[in-house]
């Protein structure tokens, strides 16, 4: 149906999980490119999941150099100081990455020209905002994805352009189409029309990105001495949007810019939703997530908000 | 925050963890534990790595195909953390302060585990995932339900006429190719065998139909393949269908002949059998039918045609390859012959009868009993344990979780957490609520009550079985031999003839010291059973209660997730004899309990149900 049947090899290695997506979908998956940068701890565990699944090549970027901090839940680098000296971490991840599916091509050069999905982990506004636009002007559809994780806390946002997949309603195949918004326009939904009831998380992450960027800070630079500025921040928000100050709570403000250690079991959690979506995204099988997720451990509710123009229409 | 956050740690660091089983969930479990800072971590694991487990056992290469799971898990995690302590067993449990389960274990040895876990007072976290569905519990003595307080589902079974003669549907041919036919080919000759069983005036010409499966001597492979295809396909069919009676409300079957379907002699066309032997080296698992026909993909639908051949040669290669193992098989799902002989038997069965056919590739999975697993539910279920064992650590009882992954949102949630269940007051296990026991107190021996009730559907591994102060049974290595020459000739008597008669009214106790288990059995005689509903001729009541206690939020939003997952883990076994292989049965003795106390336990199997 979409080309070549999968090998031998392949069905055997599969087996288990063409029995959950079917064969089609997986001749999808070891077709795709993907696209990955920000390797910590959440991008870690959605990179082996998909290598896992069986992707065609995973593109790694990460300019930063290895140190102490990166291997905290960051289990695709080994912690001897004399392997890792000096090298990035997308080259240190590579090579464990390449060891655990050697049917998947993982570099950390550009060798596809297009890729058919990008994920931006533990991105700045500008840049989600720069890449997704990059993405929706290229005359393929990427999967765009942004994935982000504070304290014990993630994000995961979602653009699919227009999609279409198919779902199973009853025993019969159902043709679907979702139009999805860009990061840009989902972030800038007026606050007021969004029910109540949306997870806290998301005007919380607005704040934090705001103050990051105002103050030109990398992801996660941040500490207990920044709060009185992230609340003049959040208070700024709050009146531009006519919503009370307690629309987003002082105590998850403050648990974002203080939990900068990753948690490894949160990580665990948001990258493994992240790559059943991705996976979802690439296979065109069943519903996608639209277009926000968030996970908190604290409450332990993993939830789907779909935050688009459409309150405001 | 920070204080909080060092007692976080110190709870993590003081903790010295025991994993059973490190598979799908196990691999996720253990990494994830590592990275969270828990530092002496034990994991034991029976199984063996196969190249099927390494699309989500991300810590197993394929170089490693063969070797102990728990030993290979424990060496990558290492390479990641060298500084913590971990110890890989490739056997038994021993004796931690903290337990985490990560392994395909049965039911019974699930409930072994429970009791371990209630008689130790251990908290336990127990979870499972199929495809993309996933569930973790936690279960603390007195404060949520434990293991046994609600029904789990029980391996799905079917009327044995359903299998032997009216098959409606894919998976009862499937039953009866590896459970009748191929067990009366190749397993043990001396096996009761349904096959024959519902075919026509069975019983005058029992002695003939028992012939035709006994191959002669020097009778050639071909022709006895033949005559045995013949004889399932055809012969039987048509006897079947002489039984009108059975056929008013039903489609009729069509009996199929190999002349009709094969041409006269394969051996020139095809049979290649004789040839390649030469050449190819003798290894049972890589023995296949289908190169030597031309087939590559498992995932293709055959025809009759293409099933009769497979059937065939399948057969002549058991015969001319793996003669040895003839009369000690059991069907196993990698063994690609089996596989190939029962897929090619249950679509010529399913042609005859007017069900679908079904490829390799699905008719392996539905013989057997194949779960559906991803590698991203393992982790997300993974991080989930981890969380709620930190709290339990904490002992933050207030924020015990059960969560639930599921496939499509429900009220939003992708990740549902719900309040644990209370414990069930009726249960027989943690609640002690003495059970009914219907029987013929006059008809049944104590050896059917052991059997059918004590070990069976309580799972009790080394019981004692006591009437007041009368032992009338017991286990155990420290017995002298006039005790073990008592309670057999007990064995072999009816309840009321027991030397303390146990009949209408009586009490019996039963306990298993290992599971410091005890309960208590109200005996009703009863003196007619159905055999087809009630085939053991007894019933246990009060041992599988659903709590009907629980706040109703909890037990509403999760119906979707239950539905979903019973019906992709309804696995097709005719009986569950598998289901208590001691190879998965851990063992703590009680000495060691004494000495070094489980603190907590988690378990996370791939199947678990509310």
């Amino acid at each position: 149906m979409d080309g070549e049947e999968l090998t031998e090899q392949e069905t055997a290695l599969y087996d288990r999980q063409i029995r959950v997506w079917g064969a089609n979908a997986q001749r999808r998956l070891t077709k795709s490119h993907i696209f990955v940068s920000g390797i910590q701890g959440t991008v870690a565990e959605f990179c082996k999941n998909i290598v896992l699944a069986g992707v065609g090549s995973v593109t790694l970027m990460d300019d930063s150099l290895v140190n102490e901090e990166s291997l905290n839940a960051n289990f695709l680098i080994p912690p001897d100081e004399n392997a890792y000296r000096g090298k990035t971490v997308a080259e240190i991840c590579c090579d464990s990455l390449k060891d655990f599916n050697p049917m998947v091509l993982v570099s950390v050069e550009k060798v596809f020209e297009k890729f058919d999905v990008v994920v931006i982990g533990y991105g700045s506004l500008a840049t989600k905002k720069a890449v997704n636009e990059k993405c929706r002007k290229l005359s393929k559809r990427v999967a765009f994805y942004t994935v982000d994780c504070r304290d014990s806390c993630g994000e995961i946002f979602v653009d699919l352009h227009d999609y279409k997949y198919t779902k199973k309603k009853l025993e019969e195949k159902v043709e679907c189409e979702l139009n999805f918004p860009s990061f840009q326009e989902a972030v800038s939904v007026p606050w007021k029309p969004i029910p109540r009831r949306t997870a806290k998380l998301y005007f919380a992450m607005r704040v934090i990105e705001v103050f990051e960027e105002n103050e030109g800070r990398k992801h996660g630079e941040c500490s207990l001495l920044d709060l009185p500025t992230v609340l003049e921040i959040k208070k700024k928000l709050c009146e531009a949007n006519s919503v009370s100050e307690s629309h987003v709570p002082d105590s998850l403000l403050e648990r974002l810019i203080t939990g900068t250690i990753e948690f490894p079991p949160a990580c665990a959690i948001i990258g493994g939703i992240l790559a059943q979506e991705v996976i979802k995204g690439v296979s065109g099988k069943g519903e996608p997530l639209k277009n926000f997720f968030y996970y908190d451990a604290q409450d332990g509710k993993g939830v789907m908000e779909d935050i688009s123009n459409s309150f405001t229409s | 925050m920070d204080t909080q956050q060092q007692q976080q740690q110190s709870a993590i660091q003081g903790a010295k963890v025991l994993m059973v089983g490190a598979g799908g969930i196990g691999c996720e479990l253990l990494k994830t534990l590592a990275l969270s800072g828990f530092h002496d971590i034990h994991i034991i694991d029976m199984d063996t790595i196969e190249v099927s487990n390494l699309n989500r056992q991300f810590l197993f290469r394929r170089s490693h195909v063969g070797q102990s799971k728990a030993k290979v898990a424990r060496d990558a995690v290492l390479r990641f953390r060298p500084h913590i302590n971990i110890r890989s067993y490739h056997a038994n449990v021993k004796n931690p302060d903290l337990m985490l389960f990560s392994t395909d274990l049965t039911t019974w040895t699930q409930g072994h585990v429970n009791r371990l876990c209630l008689a130790a007072d251990v908290p336990l976290v127990e979870s499972g995932t199929t495809g993309f569905l996933g569930q973790v519990t936690v279960h603390v003595k007195g404060k949520t339900e434990c293991y046994e307080c609600q029904t789990k589902p029980t391996p799905k079974t079917y009327p044995v006429c359903t299998i032997t003669s009216t098959p409606t549907k894919f998976v009862h041919c499937i039953v009866w190719a590896k459970e009748l036919l191929f067990a009366k080919l190749f397993g043990d000759k001396n096996q009761d065998n349904d096959l024959n069983v519902r075919a026509n005036k069975a019983a005058s010409s029992s002695k003939e139909t028992e012939d035709v499966f006994e191959r002669a001597e020097d009778e050639d492979i071909e022709q006895y393949g033949r005559k045995i295809y013949d004889h399932v396909f055809g012969y039987n069919i048509e006897a079947a269908l002489s039984n009108e009676e059975t056929w008013k409300n039903r489609r009729r079957p069509r009996p199929i002949y190999s002349k009709d379907v094969l041409p006269e002699s394969l051996s020139q066309k095809n049979g290649s059998t004789q040839n390649c032997s030469a050449t190819s080296v003798d290894d049972s698992a890589t023995v296949s039918a289908m190169p030597l026909l031309g087939l590559k993909n498992p995932q293709e639908l055959w025809g009759l045609t293409q099933n009769s051949l497979v059937f065939i040669e399948a057969l002549k290669l058991f015969f001319a390859k793996r003669k040895k193992e003839i009369g000690h098989l059991t069907f196993d799902k990698d063994d690609q012959l089996a596989v190939e002989f029962v897929t090619a038997a249950a679509n010529i069965r399913a042609e005859s009868f007017g069900i679908p056919l079904h490829s390799l590739f699905e008719a392996k999975g539905i013989a057997g009993n194949i779960v559906h697993a991803v590698a991203t539910t393992n982790a997300i279920v993974a991080g989930l344990i981890v969380i709620e064992a930190i709290k339990v650590l904490k002992k933050d009882a207030d924020k015990y979780r059960m969560t639930y992954c599921l496939e499509h949102p429900s009220r939003k949630m992708l990740l549902m957490p719900v309040e644990p269940f209370e414990p069930n007051p009726s249960c027989y296990v943690c609640s002690k609520t003495p059970l009914v026991l219907e029987i013929n107190t006059q008809k049944s021996k104590l050896r059917d009550l052991v059997d059918k009730i004590v070990k069976a559907k309580l799972g009790m591994n080394l019981p004692l079985i006591m009437h007041g102060a009368s032992l009338l049974y017991e286990v155990g290595d420290d017995l002298d031999d006039i005790m073990v020459a008592n309670y057999n000739s007990n064995l072999e008597k009816s309840l009321s003839e027991l030397p303390s008669p146990v009949i209408n009214g009586s009490i019996l106790t039963v306990e298993d010291l290992q599971q410091e288990l005890s309960c208590k059995i109200n005996v009703k005689h009863r003196e007619e059973f159905d055999e087809e509903k009630e085939p053991e001729g007894m019933v246990l009541s009060g041992w599988t209660q659903s709590p009907a206690t629980n706040g109703e939020s909890a037990s509403t939003s999760n119906n979707e997730s239950a539905v979903e997952v019973t019906e992709s883990s309804s696995g097709p076994e005719i009986a569950s004899k598998k289901r208590n292989s001691p190879r998965h049965s851990p063992r703590i003795t009680r000495e060691k309990q004494r000495t070094s106390r489980v603190k907590m336990m988690m378990i996370s199997w791939r199947l678990k149900i509310p």
